[in-house]
């Protein structure tokens, strides 16, 4: 299994308050890796700096590495289109656009100057199959996004990343806003989207990281307290405090 | 429950059904062998049964970390808790048949009773019916076998009781046969012990229908009985 992203001592400041105090994660490529702890615990902070959503809010600083394909993510040349097709990112609410399901898929297609119809109806057709949700969406891809159930919307969401080819998938919370059948599917899905992509999901589900995740961060006030396989950590973690967690003694 | 507990379950069940013919045809050889005097055989045999232990601490892994990272609830849960008591008593049956191998291997004085021998024989074949109907049972989950199961140790007590006079009468009648006695005794104790074992996995597979925790052993429920 190779590493296809390498962050080391990452530090992140809300103006004079630090959130992360020093994280070093890697992750390795076609395997899912969730991040787990109590609210504030600054894993979804920790998952946006990887696509570098928290650029836009304001009086933030990150120190520290972020490598990934041999390049530093927050180096001044990077183009942030570029580093966001490659590094998409999946939302808690699902946010399709408020077109149809055809759009949506192709949007990021588009705005990378792919025009030939051939080409992004066969695009959406692999998207949307490999988001595991073509079958109930196929007589209907003109009917807007916003029209399907909340967990269709949010395979929507993941076929419309997938459309771009990216290498790593982050997810913050996708399945809390739907209901056990919708999560269970989205859960099959990510299994099945593991044999090509790397997932980092960020969860407060516990038994879904136990579930489909290989390896499993677990943070605390903005420190990584332990990061194993997670067959170890659910069953003998190496730390009290992740014990606690997992047993529900905080959190 | 998501596919991946689906099809390790069934993986489960797979090895568990694998130990099952295995743990049966290990007290066919072993009675075999006593019966005949083979020590060779009863040796081998001996050895076989590290690897039932391995199956059964292998089954026991898989089963931990199934119930760990898939958390099953309701008859998931009970499926894998099924498994995890029924390898337990199928590794401690291998034990007894292991313990029957050792029992040939050790015993000495030529001097047999062929008809006790021959009980033994006729012994074994109702635990070894038994313990495939019982295996059955648990993979077709089948009340009615289950209880069929367990009213058939009654008749392996019964026999039980049977073959224990019998010795007693065969020592009384000629004296050197005392030591083959008491190897006797021990086998068909042992026999007797799979049988209480094979209404374990009876009762287990209530529990894997129902929920419900059984006794169906009718010795235990009236032991002067």
């Amino acid at each position: 299994m190779s590493i296809i992203l390498e962050t080391k001592d990452v530090h992140l400041s809300y103006g004079k308050k630090e959130a992360l105090h020093g994280v070093n994660l890697d992750f390795e490529d076609n395997s899912i890796t969730a991040l787990i702890g109590p609210s504030g615990c600054g894993k979804s902070t920790f998952l946006r700096c990887l696509n570098r959503m928290n650029d836009l809010i304001p009086n933030t600083t990150i120190t520290g590495s972020f490598q990934f394909h041999e390049r530093e993510i927050y180096a001044s040349t990077i183009d942030l289109v570029e580093l966001r097709k490659q590094i998409g990112m999946v939302f808690q609410q699902p946010n399709p656009f408020p077109f149809s399901v055809y759009e949506n898929v192709t949007y990021g297609l588009k705005l990378t100057g792919h025009s030939d119809r051939k080409f992004l109806d066969e695009q959406v057709e692999r998207a949307l199959k490999q988001a595991a949700v073509w079958d109930e969406v196929k007589d209907n891809l003109n009917k807007s996004a916003m029209s399907f159930s909340g967990g269709q919307q949010q395979r929507i969401c993941i076929a419309r990343l997938l459309a771009v080819q990216p290498d790593i998938i982050l997810l913050d919370e996708p399945t809390s806003a739907l209901d056990p059948i919708s999560s269970a599917q989205i859960e099959t899905t990510l299994l099945e989207l593991k044999k090509e992509y790397c997932i980092i999901i960020v969860t407060h589900n516990l038994q879904q990281a136990s579930r489909i995740a290989d390896r499993t961060a677990f943070m605390l006030n903005g420190n990584l307290v332990e990061y194993d396989n997670t067959s170890k950590m659910f069953t003998n973690p190496e730390k009290q405090d992740t014990s606690d967690y997992l047993n529900g003694k905080f959190g | 429950m998501n596919n991946i507990f689906t099809t390790e379950l069934k993986k489960l069940f797979s090895v568990f059904t694998e130990m099952g013919e295995a743990v049966s045809a290990q007290i066919e050889q072993a009675t075999e062998s006593y019966i005949s005097h083979d020590k060779a055989a009863a040796q081998s045999l001996v050895q076989q049964d590290n690897s039932i232990n391995t199956n059964e601490v292998d089954l026991e892994k898989q089963a931990l970390t199934l119930m760990t990272l898939q958390q099953p609830v309701a008859d998931d849960f009970r499926h894998v808790i099924t498994i995890l008591k029924a390898s337990s008593d199928l590794e401690r049956i291998g034990d007894h048949a292991t313990g029957i191998a050792l029992e040939t291997i050790r015993v000495k004085g030529s001097q047999r009773n062929k008809d006790v021998e021959t009980d033994i024989a006729a012994l074994t074949v109702m635990i070894r019916t038994m313990l495939k109907e019982a295996l059955a049972a648990l993979q077709s989950f089948d009340m009615q076998s289950a209880q069929a199961v367990a009213n058939q140790d009654q008749d392996v007590d019964a026999k039980f009781d049977q073959i224990r006079r019998d010795i007693t009468a065969a020592i009384q009648v000629d004296p050197s046969v005392a030591e083959a006695g008491a190897s006797y005794l021990m086998v068909t104790k042992l026999l007797e012990r799979i049988g209480d074992r094979i209404v374990n996995l009876a009762e287990e597979m209530v529990y894997n229908q129902t929920g419900e925790i059984v006794e169906l052993n009718q010795g235990r429920l009236h032991p002067n009985g």
